[in-house]
């Protein structure tokens, strides 16, 4: 929004681009955003919770969850079967009805990369790596550039980076903004494409909304192209409230830059209910311009088959079960 | 710089891509409506002594709900004969089995909520959303609330053994009618009075369905009788000799004009009135936070609040960024069927309120100020009204002096915080104000200056049965809620 731009050190003459000219412009900055009233943000993400969607919204709702899939496996234990036979679900999640639509992309450790991109060759479906020591993040710079650059050698169209909240909660902002832009160059590819960066800042390492704003306008100056919640490895994953938080922020930052940015909620959204809920905050939060799997994403593993028993539910009108979709 | 370039059509809305499909609430689950309704008197469902009856009507389709009894004088007499005999049984029995029933009442009312809040929502226009999620639970609670005042009334405060005042003769309004009823009667119950209770004639019903409620909770007869009926049946109420308590919600003047009845008399007074309030805005506000409060503190129930945010106080510096994002809100707002679950704003209550409304509204605009609403189509049938906002006002504007009582709010500026407190004060009414800053300080500063009954902190419209609940000059007088409301039914 205006307001953050307005107020924003740097700017007056109409661009963000020297806000991270140095440490203390950039501490200036994100401290001068709104603060957030986390009375207010949970009471609202709650209000939208209750929508009620029924029949032809649902249906619509429940394929559009199904394209947002980052269809995740992030296992010590990962395999190249377990990585194929995700890929598989990923290309056909519901054998028994070729309508339902494919999964966004296939999320994996770097090292699974090319075995998911082989085994998703012309389906379009995205390749999703980890990277940079996830999902800690406690490595020296250069290992966390050659884990993105080795990801992306491999095939990676997207990398998913954590980012390092202990410098982020020790004050030093400049050191994870430039962390993000190094990042991103490593995403770059010979032929100068490149890969797509995601952000994930473990909201629930961060603890406070504020510093969840703060993080947001952070990640997005910097240059990220989505920003998410959660690793899916601590106790506090995706919340409602704190998705809605990043939806007006990415809302905010296209106001005042014309920059779209996009948004991926990770960790503990487990029913069709749930993504139902965050689709309506997606909806009334920024539209249209949004509800795309461009834009959009669910990092998630066992959302995908509660969506399909809903939409064989809605199809046919029985519940189905468990023993009718298929375990992966 | 986005600011000031977006226009209208370049805010994001509620898109077509994800439209909601209706999802109803079922109008059967309000159960049976009588084609018509007599008053509760003694424990029994009566006839009306005179043949005068009224109707109601779905304001969202105007089509007649029930006819119900216009209660003539002898009706009220007889009503006020039944509470007077019940008084002396009911104010003796222990508090602790007073509070028996006051708790059997409130079970009963969860139970059968959900009739509750689709009969409230059928009756009143507002969404079933608002009944079921907010009038509801917080009728419940009141009962609650009180039943455990009843054995402890030697602790509230009022020295030991507190006796009741007797007879009540309570009227109230039809904005909340089954939460305004609960406001009223269980306070009065808790304390060892017997009422008399007049709904508002254009919302009855579910006050005729808490009457079903007190005879399958066992209430003994003439603790609580309804007589239904218009002005003239609150009148004859409020003037029968034999009450010694009279609790009114409305207008601020029906309120005068019961003042003035009351004058000179030994009866008790308590009034709960209009107001302006003022929802005051700070540059550091949480801007999101705070859009999402004054959406709540002007729209929450088709702006039908006594108490309601109708006048937006923004610092000067921020009026821009604050009014692009509260249009942009607005826009989302989903205004139709009350009985849609997704439904964020229903019908006004009735024609005579929604010619109020269009008639300020009008001036509001003769007069200057800048009118803006959201497109979005109403229903052919029924009372309806767009959320509406004015630019440009000035204290001397009457959209910024009287109660509107709809969806409209006025938007005014200031500069500091005097100027602030001086125009949220420079009104007749004093019932709420809304402060949104994140300086912690400044909101208490703020708070000792305002003249109002209820100062919300960075929220709006936010009501619990423990808080006391009332206002300062025309917006009446006495406290409803917490230990202060048990004041106004005990003889101290």
């Amino acid at each position: 929004m205006s307001t953050v731009a307005a107020n924003a050190p740097g700017a007056a003459g109409g661009g963000l681009s020297d806000v991270a000219a140095s440490e203390a412009s950039l501490r200036r900055f994100l401290h001068g955003l709104p603060g957030v009233d986390a009375v207010g943000l949970e009471a609202r993400a709650a209000s939208l919770g209750t929508r009620s969607i029924k029949t032809t919204a649902k249906a619509f709702a429940i394929d559009l969850a199904i394209s947002m899939i980052d269809l995740t496996t992030l296992e010590g234990a990962d395999t190249v079967g377990k990585v194929r036979a995700l890929c598989a679900k990923g290309k056909h999640p519901d054998p028994s009805d070729p309508s339902a639509p494919r999964v966004a992309a296939i999320c994996v450790y770097p090292d699974m990369v090319a075995t998911a991109k082989e085994a998703l060759a012309g389906t379009g479906i995205q390749v999703a790596s980890v990277a940079t020591a996830f999902p800690a993040g406690r490595a020296a710079l250069p290992v966390k550039l050659a884990d993105t650059a080795d990801a992306v050698a491999a095939g990676a169209d997207e990398i998913d980076m954590v980012i390092d909240r202990g410098a982020f909660l020790s004050g030093r902002y400049l050191d994870v903004f430039n962390e993000i832009t190094a990042v991103k160059q490593a995403c770059v590819r010979p032929d100068g494409s490149s890969a797509h960066l995601k952000v994930i800042f473990e909201t629930g390492e961060l603890q406070t909304y504020d510093n969840v704003r703060r993080a947001s306008w952070l990640a997005m100056l910097a240059g990220a192209d989505f920003i998410k919640t959660s690793t899916g490895k601590v106790t506090v994953n995706a919340t409602p409230p704190v998705t809605l938080l990043m939806l007006e922020a990415v809302r905010d930052f296209k106001a005042a830059t014309g920059v779209q940015v996009g948004v991926k909620p990770a960790g503990g959204i487990k029913t069709t209910k749930d993504a139902m809920k965050y689709l309506v905050m997606v909806n009334e939060t920024l539209g249209d311009d949004w509800l795309t799997p461009h834009w959009f994403r669910f990092g998630a593993s066992s959302l995908l088959n509660d969506l399909l028993m809903q939409r064989q539910k809605l199809s046919t009108g029985r519940y189905s079960g468990p023993d009718y979709v298929t375990v992966d | 710089m986005a600011k000031n370039k977006k226009t209208e059509a370049e805010l994001p809305k509620s898109g077509p891509l994800f439209g909601y499909a209706p999802a109803p609430e079922s109008p059967a689950a309000a159960g049976d409506i009588a084609t018509s309704y007599g008053h509760f008197i003694g424990g029994q469902f009566v006839d009306s002594s005179g043949s005068e009856a009224l109707k109601t009507v779905n304001p969202a389709t105007e089509q007649v709900l029930a006819e119900f009894a216009q209660g003539t004088e002898e009706d009220v007499d007889r009503a006020v004969k039944a509470a007077r005999k019940a008084f002396g049984d009911w104010s003796a029995l222990p508090g602790s089995e007073r509070a028996k029933y006051l708790y059997r009442i409130a079970r009963i009312i969860q139970e059968r909520s959900r009739e509750l809040a689709v009969l409230e929502s059928i009756d009143n226009g507002k969404p079933i959303k608002e009944t079921r999620d907010f009038d509801l639970p917080m009728v419940a609670a009141w009962f609650f609330y009180y039943a455990g005042w009843a054995d402890k009334l030697d602790y509230a405060g009022f020295g030991p053994n507190p006796r009741p005042v007797g007879v009540a003769a309570q009227v109230i309004p039809w904005n909340f009618p089954l939460m305004m009823l609960a406001w009223k009667i269980a306070p009065a119950l808790a304390t060892g009075n017997t009422v008399v209770l007049k709904p508002a004639e254009t919302t009855p019903l579910t006050a005729l369905r808490f009457a079903e409620i007190c005879r399958q909770a066992g209430l003994p007869k003439g603790v609580v009788n309804i007589v239904t009926g218009d002005g003239r049946t609150g009148a004859a109420l409020t003037a029968h000799p034999d009450v010694n308590k009279v609790a009114f919600t409305g207008s601020t003047n029906v309120g005068r004009s019961i003042a003035r009845q009351l004058a000179g008399s030994r009866k008790k007074l308590s009034l709960e009135l209009g107001g302006k309030a003022a929802n005051i805005v700070f540059d550091d506000a949480p801007i999101d936070q705070a859009v999402e409060g004054i959406v709540n503190g002007i729209f929450f129930n088709q702006g039908h609040v006594c108490c309601a945010g109708s006048r937006l106080l923004v610092q000067e510096s921020i009026q821009d960024e604050l009014l692009e994002a509260l249009k942009r809100r607005m826009a989302t707002l989903r205004v139709g069927d009350p009985l849609d679950k997704n439904t964020d704003i229903g019908a006004i209550n009735s024609a005579g309120q929604l010619a109020r409304i269009t008639e300020l509204t009008a001036a509001g605009e003769a007069e200057g100020a800048e009118r803006w609403s959201p497109a979005c189509e109403l229903p052919s049938a029924g009372y309806w009204f767009r959320p509406t906002l004015f630019t440009g006002v000035s204290q001397a504007h009457r959209i910024a002096q009287e109660e509107i009582f709809g969806p409209v709010l006025s938007v005014l500026t200031f500069r500091t915080p005097d100027e602030a407190v001086a125009k949220a004060n420079n009104t007749p009414f004093g019932l709420s104000a809304g402060i949104w800053t994140e300086k912690g300080s400044r909101i208490l500063w703020m708070a000792d200056r305002l003249k109002a009954g209820v100062v919300w902190a960075n929220t709006f419209n936010k009501f619990d049965p423990t808080s006391p609940f009332g206002g300062y000059k025309e917006s009446g007088y006495g406290r409803e809620g917490g230990r202060h409301g048990l004041e106004a039914y005990l003889d101290v």
